[in-house]
């Protein structure tokens, strides 16, 4: 009986809170389009957001790549179309890995600094402050903050790509010598506008995701340290386990 | 001086009452924080509102700005009932009202020059040498025109709360709020703070409502004070008419003395029963 309580409050907390983020979202969109009436402060967060998490991601893309050259020419090899690698190599890179990837680094490195700028702004009265001086913070900062994550999640997603590429490559071709035209000249007869567009679809809906998650939860934070710091927490586990949901939704609406 | 619960003849008598709170009630969850307030502050005085820790006293600042609605009675700013203002109608009332935080709130990724020109950029079209010319003022009013490159967090506390008093005042208020002003400043700061509070007031004609419990410091500015305590106005008045008075709570808060209407102890059971067990026999240490 206890049990079936708590199940159904769980379920309905879960409801309210699948509701609120939808009103929020609702209103944001709303403030959306003033605040692409001033792009100076979209510029400045597409540069927060996306420029200073270029070190992880490429960091992050080369290993990927070096990897998927390495288990791919393992796998290949035993078929004996190790020439294969370029197009392997490229097709998990554009429709899975690197806009799902991305995802994953971009909820770690920039939705967490959004989520604890945002919430330690509402701990230190800096947002009640724009309230009293009649500036709505959701206009002001949130949707610039939301616009510049949506915006540099496919910029980021390109670069992890083309870094990837570029780590497959060296070890493919450069370790594990697979003859480099075959290596180049099958992707570029493989590869289709629509793979490339299937993967700028899910950059695009995966940055709206992040983003919204990571300014929601840093608007909504308790204004305590402790309120902060879990809802950082919450930015990141919540944003993953959506990218990863999504992901899985978007390629079954592909196929 | 008027004595506790008696009701403040607000709008029979104040045709310049700029803000007028008439039996406000206001509860946060099952504790009421205000049982039924009364309270009106008058163009270009300055009141002071003052109270223990914990009455409510910035509570009420929430209240008299629309950032909380009250459960029941009226807080009424120009005239205006502030809980049925929609965001436009709050906006456009904030835009005539200046507030001072307790601790600033300064804008921490913009420097002080910016943190100013913030509301003005917000709400004006002014030119840039204007805006440099109305923020160069405001920064060499509070005495920190030498500091307009600074950043918050090079700021001490003092100087914080004068840029926030510049940014507060920057597009000329008609009523200027001071949430705890004087909170955690030394006794140079506070002077300084004392007399900018003064300035503005007397020179610039604003209204001003002072909220703090530094009762030295609001008796030297405060032309009518209110004492809030548990929920209700417990005495109001000029400070020197709550300096003379006899009312126990009044001497309570202005002698600070620990014990009396406002108890030492928060409530608790009783000291025995809780250290010894209800019987008085020791509980065992399991």
């Amino acid at each position: 009986m206890n049990r079936a309580v708590a199940r159904d409050g769980m379920v309905t907390g879960m409801l309210r809170r699948i509701g609120a983020v939808g009103v929020f979202f609702g209103a944001l969109l709303a403030q959306c389009v003033p605040a692409l009436a001033r792009p100076r402060l979209i510029v400045h967060q597409i540069y927060n957001a996306g420029a200073r998490s270029l070190i992880i991601v490429m960091m992050c893309g080369v290993f990927v790549g070096m990897v998927l050259g390495l288990q791919g020419f393992d796998l290949l090899q035993r078929f004996g179309s190790e020439d294969a690698l370029g197009v392997a190599a490229a097709l998990s890179l554009l429709k899975e890995l690197g806009p799902v990837v991305t995802a994953l680094l971009f909820a770690g490195r920039a939705g967490t600094s959004l989520t604890s700028e945002i919430g330690l702004m509402r701990a230190t009265d800096q947002l009640t402050a724009m309230q009293m001086m009649a500036v709505d913070p959701m206009q002001r900062i949130i949707a610039p903050r939301f616009l510049g994550g949506v915006i540099a999640m496919p910029l980021l997603v390109a670069i992890f790509n083309v870094v990837g590429l570029f780590g497959a490559q060296l070890v493919g071709v450069q370790l594990m010598s697979v003859d480099p035209g075959a290596f180049w000249s099958q992707m570029q007869g493989a590869v289709e506008l629509n793979d490339v567009q299937e993967g700028f679809i899910k950059s695009l809906v995966f940055g709206t995701a992040c983003s919204l998650v990571a300014v929601y939860e840093g608007y909504h934070s308790e204004p305590t340290a402790a309120g902060v710091g879990l809802a950082t927490t919450r930015t990141v586990v919540t944003s993953s386990v959506l990218t990863l949901l999504l992901d899985y939704i978007l390629t079954a609406a592909f196929l | 001086m008027r004595e506790a619960q008696r009701p403040i003849a607000a709008s029979a008598q104040t045709g310049d009452a700029v803000v007028e709170v008439s039996g406000l009630r206001y509860s946060v969850g099952r504790r009421e924080i205000f049982a039924g307030l009364d309270l009106v502050a008058r163009r270009g005085r300055i009141t002071a509102i003052m109270g223990p820790s914990g009455t409510g006293k910035t509570t009420l600042l929430r209240l008299i700005t629309g950032q909380v609605a009250p459960s029941a009675g009226r807080v009424q700013v120009w005239g205006e009932n502030v809980a049925t203002l929609g965001q436009r109608g709050l906006f456009a009332l904030r835009r005539r009202i200046g507030m001072l935080f307790q601790n600033g709130a300064l804008l921490t990724d913009l420097d002080v020059f910016e943190n100013i020109a913030f509301p003005v950029r917000e709400h004006t079209n002014l030119t840039e040498p204007l805006i440099r010319q109305l923020v160069l003022t405001k920064l060499h009013a509070v005495g920190l025109r030498g500091a307009a490159r600074m950043m918050p967090a090079e700021l001490s506390g003092g100087m914080g709360r004068r840029v926030a008093l510049a940014r507060a005042v920057v597009m000329d208020p008609e009523l200027l709020i001071y949430d705890e002003p004087f909170v955690g400043l030394d006794p140079i700061s506070m002077g300084v703070i004392v007399r900018l509070i003064r300035q503005m007031n007397r020179v610039l004609g604003i209204t001003s409502i002072v909220v703090s419990h530094d009762v030295h410091e609001l008796a030297a500015i405060a032309d009518e004070s209110y004492l809030l305590s548990e929920g209700r106005c417990v005495a109001s008045g000029s400070p020197e008419e709550l300096r003379v008075s006899d009312s126990e709570i009044v001497r309570q808060f202005l002698d600070g003395i620990a014990d009396g209407p406002v108890p030492f102890h928060f409530p608790a059971p009783g000291y025995r029963e809780q250290l010894f067990g209800v019987n008085g026999a020791r509980r065992s240490s399991r």
